[in-house]
């Protein structure tokens, strides 16, 4: 299994590089919303529960993104095809998408954390470092569960740019929820508060439980 | 191997009723116009889809539930590549190599069957479509299947790259296989048992030497 | 059943004292409100019963509960904004986690049918939305807990609220609760039912049309199909 899911995760981490088509969308996307977050709230800077808020939104956002493009590959040119004929483990394909669009997530927040701190974060963002990065983590590993499972969902209706923003973003409303609330002392002005732990252990059961659920159910996606 | 398999979708049948054996190390043909069940049948047999009535054995095992205990065994080339196409011949094999397993060397040594070795450090999409049919052999011959399903793999090769990869995929390789193809004469020539389909019905089925080529041409009518 | 609750409600409960007449709303909100998430969950459990059987008539009861759920969540909905409006002067509020949660389950849910709707494979459309309710029913209490944390407790709990409500109070909202439950069941009996005749009579059509290769003749829907 590992082996399987390290052959998949290194061939789309390989097809990214190749095609740069989601990652730089992604990060571009980001900082275009910091924009119109400028303009839309008339702010220089935000701070505490705003600043949390603009910033998990956006990402959320750019997620979404990456999450409609996480199949198109193996749908378009027969990828699924390829990999059902392997006497491979199935769900190795859940764990390397998650783990590719982990990853693809990861990399923008490099970019796009900081282009936030530059452009709209008032308090600086060295503050609660290791917190945010622990926040940001546990997000993102909840955004890849739950972004996998809808992509695969989605990957063979016909709508499919449409339907994967409107099941993920509800499906991600517990997810945002604690995050931001988990952010907010982090990014406060007069310095960082305490990370209050049971949002941070709703994150951590919330992906949990849908990391379970996902590895249970996917291979009847791929079923025929 | 298969027992009055059927396959619907929605409300058209695919398949009905499809009954035939083909022993070990033999070649089964199989005609019939576009529409006919050709693709759908080789899909089945590859584990691809699951039938929706009666039984499918491939290898001696029952599908769908030992699936995957024979899909390391087959080798399918279908309308598809199956390769990616911003991907190089190599990058392809090599992955495909991983997840069947293979030896590395292998991927040199199949390149070299199908004369690709040349090119095969260039993505996928600046091969012609000739060079792309010989990648898809290569990718369906790398883990040295027992039993071959090929859907139309002699498809915009010309003569020469055709006769190069006959060893592989050809009477000669020694596997099992199933081949669809719409020329007759060239077809029955390779073959022990010919199939033809028309609508998703076996309308012919009879050792390849006792069937004529106008025959088959019936089945186009 | 029903009627006698809500003759109950009516003409037995004594009015709250600060509420008045709006609390009966209290009445049909709350018991909706529980058989909903209960509807719920138990689609994603008839989703799950679907994978592992193939057998789709567990597809069915999936559907028709989401589908009769989701019905009850809208009234969830209205019923708590004229709730909110009697109570606190505002259609709508953040600081109901019931009000919330719903709105965001009934989103969630609503794309149960352009999901279906878009797979044209029936095998496939039933297969991925048992996936989709299973996924989306493990959601439903996550969820709610997630939202009553984050928001304040305005919203009063049903139960402390029977706890310490007089007895009279209590047992018409139990009966309610039974009588919400049995409108629920009655509701997904008549829509199987109905469905079950309907594909009974797009068989006939088809064989008297003569080949049963031939396409339906109703075309693509977004229900489950027998």
């Amino acid at each position: 299994m590992r082996s399987t899911v390290a052959a998949l995760l290194a061939k789309d981490l390989a097809l990214e590089w190749r095609t740069r088509e989601s990652v730089p969308a992604m990060v571009l996307f980001s900082i275009a919303t910091y924009v119109i977050f400028h303009f839309g709230l008339d702010r220089d800077r935000v701070t505490g529960d705003l600043a949390s808020g603009v910033l998990w939104v956006t990402l959320l956002f750019s997620a979404i993104l990456g999450v409609n493009r996480l199949f198109v590959a193996e749908y378009e040119q027969g990828g699924f095809d390829g990999f059902l004929l392997a006497p491979v483990d199935r769900t190795a394909l859940l764990v390397a998408k998650a783990l590719a669009l982990f990853v693809f997530l990861s990399i923008v927040e490099l970019v796009a954390v900081p282009a936030f701190a530059l452009l709209l974060l008032g308090p600086p963002l060295t503050q609660a470092l290791p917190e945010l990065v622990l926040v940001l983590a546990l997000t993102n590993a909840g955004i890849a569960v739950v972004g996998t499972l809808v992509a695969g969902l989605a990957i063979q209706t016909r709508a499919r740019d449409l339907i994967v923003p409107l099941i993920a973003l509800p499906l991600l409303v517990p997810v945002l929820l604690a995050a931001a609330r988990c952010a907010t002392p982090l990014l406060s002005d007069g310095g960082a508060g305490a990370l209050p732990g049971n949002w941070l252990a709703i994150l951590a059961i919330y992906d949990l439980l849908f990391a379970l659920i996902a590895y249970a159910v996917f291979d009847f996606l791929l079923e025929d | 191997m298969l027992r009055g398999a059927g396959r619907r979708y929605g409300d058209r049948a695919a398949l009905r009723d499809v009954t035939l054996e083909l022993e070990a190390g033999r070649t089964l043909v199989v005609f019939g116009p576009n529409g006919a069940g050709k693709t759908t049948l080789l899909r089945m047999l590859a584990t691809l889809l699951r039938p929706h009535a009666g039984e499918v054995h491939v290898l001696g095992r029952p599908l769908p539930s030992d699936g995957y205990a024979v899909r390391g065994r087959i080798g399918f080339l279908g309308h598809d590549a199956l390769l990616y196409r911003e991907l190089s011949g190599r990058e392809n094999l090599s992955f495909h190599a991983r997840l069947h397993r293979v030896a590395t060397q292998r991927v040199d040594a199949v390149l070299d069957a199908v004369g690709m070795t040349g090119r095969s450090r260039d993505p996928v999409a600046e091969l012609s479509r000739g060079m792309v049919q010989r990648l898809a052999i290569a990718r369906a011959v790398l883990h040295e299947p027992e039993l071959l399903l090929l859907d139309e793999p002699l498809a915009n090769l010309d003569p020469a790259a055709a006769a190069q990869v006959a060893p592989l995929i050809g009477p000669a390789s020694g596997a099992t296989r199933v081949v669809t193809s719409h020329d007759p004469a060239g077809g029955l020539q390779g073959a022990d048992v010919a199939l033809g389909l028309r609508g998703g019905r076996v309308r012919l089925l009879a050792p390849a030497a006792q069937v004529t080529p106008e025959q088959i041409a019936e089945l186009y009518r | 059943m029903l009627t006698a609750a809500f003759a109950l409600v009516f003409f037995y409960a004594p009015n709250d004292a600060d509420q008045g007449f709006i609390f009966k709303i209290f009445y049909v909100h709350v018991p909706m409100a529980i058989v909903a998430l209960v509807g719920f969950v138990a689609g994603g459990v008839f989703g799950a019963l679907h994978l592992r059987s193939g057998e789709s008539k567990w597809d069915m009861r999936s559907y028709v509960t989401i589908h009769v759920s989701v019905i009850l969540a809208v009234g969830v909905l209205v019923t708590g904004s004229i709730w909110a409006r009697a109570s606190w002067g505002h259609w709508w509020v953040w600081d109901e986690p019931m009000l919330v949660s719903f709105l965001i389950i009934f989103l969630l849910y609503a794309t149960y049918w352009p999901l279906r709707f878009s797979i044209e494979d029936r095998e496939k459309q039933s297969r991925y939305a048992s996936v989709f309710a299973i996924v989306a029913g493990a959601f439903v209490p996550l969820n709610f807990a997630a939202v009553r944390m984050a928001e304040s407790f305005t919203h009063p709990q049903t139960g402390t609220t029977t706890t310490s409500a007089p007895g009279s109070v209590t047992l018409t909202f139990l009966v309610a609760l039974a009588g919400m439950t049995l409108l629920f069941v009655t509701l997904c009996k008549y829509e199987m039912a109905s469905k079950h005749a309907t594909f009974r009579l797009r068989a006939l059509r088809r064989r008297l049309a003569g080949d049963d290769d031939e396409l339906s003749l109703t075309g693509r829907s977004a229900a489950p199909q027998l």
